[in-house]
């Protein structure tokens, strides 16, 4: 599989990275050794195996619905860049 | 094609699905041990997994899986034995981890249907294709702050059910019963509030339209939740005529996400974002598959309440209910378990009953604006009025006094009866003499009366029964006073 620089923007911008146009080209190619990997991937023979979503075969442990969890709001608060009356404040976002 | 050309919106189908996300009823969130009451202070109730601290993992929560199960059983779906959760990849202030949890190739409750009944009485099968588990997001408060968002985490990770119907619902009518039906049943199941105001219920509606029923599925749009039937209706009923007007002056639809305004009654593009549908899952590699074991399934299944269509069906086919008040007493679960327990008291007066709660208790209920369960008068109590009603003890005038006094806290119905003296008046010595004196009083009527204007017959009877406070026994009223009446 080959990637071209739309591409690499692309995936740039989902990934809300700021990608100059000279740094397009080594990025395009790093990411394409990487598909390639997937492309030896994909040539193993998976007929009559099931999708694997997860590498260990250990089922998931589930917990009781209890409320444990207290209020640290003033902890975490004080980890943010900005906060206004228990609110974590971002730059305007409008819908 | 201009502008000039009415929409024949007969020539069109409209292909409505609905996305709805009931919140689960759980004390804690879907991943973290944090509360989900609502209406707390701000990030008061965000653990360090809400908030996405490094190093932190999520482990779900039982309960909300145990409720997914019970919809999946109530909508006659297979649950999964094995379902898997993913990532949804989106950037967004209010999701602190930069993807939601949520499931996409293998959801806990697999196709399922639930009939419908539309509100012009057509009876129509929904089929459901999936429901999935997954987290919600945070709060955004846009309008709170100057050149700032406030993002709120409290609702960060509260347990949602995704359900997804198939494209079959043809009109608003059809979507808003569909969502109705689907409202009740997880109020039944006891798996979500349905508090519509707190957003616990609330549904994304994508619509499009195509030339008739044969026709390729047109472009679709989704509108982004709406939270009550109403807007629902509106929505839908908007975005239909919209469409069918683009296409019949030779525009093409846009797939895009719209939003509704309640204010105008329409819908508006929101903000396109790019690139906003390439969420990129994938199996979250924190979150082993949950396996869920047959026995457990089985479990549940044994504990699934008699549902509301097997239960408005009994009561008609059964009971001999009219449609409309199964419909009323099924519309919540709480309203048809008291009507039965007031049944219960009074076998076979399935009719009485239905008439008393959907009469005067419902009507004290809305007046006083509160729920069933908090009803001062309770189904013991309407069944000891009513049975003075039924032994003849009181009228059906007096029993309505009764019930007010009762539902004003003044006691039961027999003590009420006793203190007001309210017991009818069915010795016939004391009802002749009461008829006597009314006569007597009213000498050119009963002439009157006896020369042939029987019509008169029901100045009587309101006068005795004026004379008596209403207690006279009715139908022995009218005896008596015919008797009297014919023989001076």
């Amino acid at each position: 599989m080959s990637l071209d620089h739309a591409a690499v923007r692309h995936i740039a911008r989902l990934a809300r990275l700021a990608v100059a146009d000279d740094q397009l080209e080594s990025l395009r190619s790093d990411l394409e050794r990487v598909l390639h990997l997937f492309d030896d991937l994909a040539a193993a023979n998976v007929d009559n195996l099931a999708p694997l979503a997860h590498p260990h075969d250990q089922p998931l442990s589930l917990r009781e619905d209890v409320v444990v969890d207290t209020d640290r709001s003033a902890q975490l608060l004080a980890l943010a860049a900005a906060s206004q009356g228990g609110y974590y404040l971002v730059p305007k976002v409008i819908e | 094609m201009n502008a000039q050309v009415q929409p024949a919106a007969s020539a069109w189908q409209a292909v409505i699905g609905l996305e709805i996300h009931a919140q689960l009823s759980t004390a804690s969130k879907l991943f973290s041990g944090a509360s989900t009451a609502y209406g707390a202070e701000p990030n008061t109730q965000t653990s360090l997994v809400d908030c996405a601290m490094p190093g932190t993992l999520p482990v779900p929560n039982r309960e909300a899986v145990r409720k997914a199960i019970q919809f999946g059983l109530a909508i006659d779906a297979a649950i999964a034995p094995q379902s898997v959760f993913a990532r949804k990849n989106y950037f967004y202030p209010d999701l602190p981890k930069g993807y939601q949890i949520s499931q996409y190739e293998l959801p806990v409750v697999g196709a399922g249907r639930l009939r419908v009944r539309v509100d012009d009485g057509r009876v129509i099968e929904v089929e459901i294709q999936r429901a999935h588990l997954e987290e919600d997001a945070g709060k955004s408060v846009h309008d709170a702050f100057h050149a700032e968002t406030g993002i709120d985490l409290n609702r960060a990770g509260t347990p949602l059910l995704e359900i997804v119907s198939a494209p079959v619902l043809h009109s608003a009518a059809e979507a808003v019963a569909y969502m109705r039906t689907v409202h009740t049943l997880v109020r039944w199941l006891g798996i979500c509030d349905g508090n519509m105001q707190e957003g616990s219920f609330r549904c994304d509606c994508n619509v499009s339209v195509r030339r008739g029923s044969d026709a390729p599925l047109g472009t679709r749009t989704e509108i982004k939740n709406v939270n009550s039937f109403r807007f629902v209706e509106k929505a839908i009923e908007y975005e239909i005529e919209r469409q069918i007007r683009a296409l019949e002056n030779g525009e093409s639809i846009v797939q895009e996400t719209r939003l509704y305004d309640p204010a105008r009654h329409q819908t508006r593009p929101m903000r396109s974002k790019e690139s906003a549908d390439d969420y990129r899952y994938f199996p979250d590699p924190d979150l082993p598959p949950l396996v869920i074991a047959a026995a457990d399934v089985a479990r549940e299944r044994d504990a699934l309440p008699e549902l509301p269509q097997a239960r408005r069906e009994r009561y008609v086919a059964v009971l001999g209910l009219p449609d409309a008040d199964a419909d009323q007493l099924c519309a919540d679960r709480a309203t048809a378990d008291y009507f039965e327990a007031v049944l219960a008291a009074l076998p076979g007066q399935a009719k009485l009953c239905a008439n008393w709660v959907l009469g005067e208790v419902a009507a004290n209920l809305n007046e006083a604006g509160i729920e069933i369960a908090a009803a001062p008068v309770s189904a013991a109590a309407l069944a000891e009025l009513l049975a003075r009603l039924r032994d003849g003890s009181i009228s059906g005038k007096i029993a309505k006094d009764v019930f007010a006094a009762m539902w004003a806290g003044e006691g039961g119905a027999d003590a009420i009866i006793e203190a007001r003296g309210l017991r009818q008046i069915s010795d016939s010595g004391a009802l002749a003499a009461a008829i006597a004196a009314v006569l007597a009083e009213h000498p050119a009527q009963v002439a009157d009366y006896r020369g042939g204007n029987e019509k008169l017959l029901q100045f009587f009877v309101g006068q005795t029964m004026k004379r008596t406070r209403g207690q006279a026994n009715p139908q022995q009223l009218n005896e008596l006073l015919r008797q009297k009446l014919a023989a001076p």
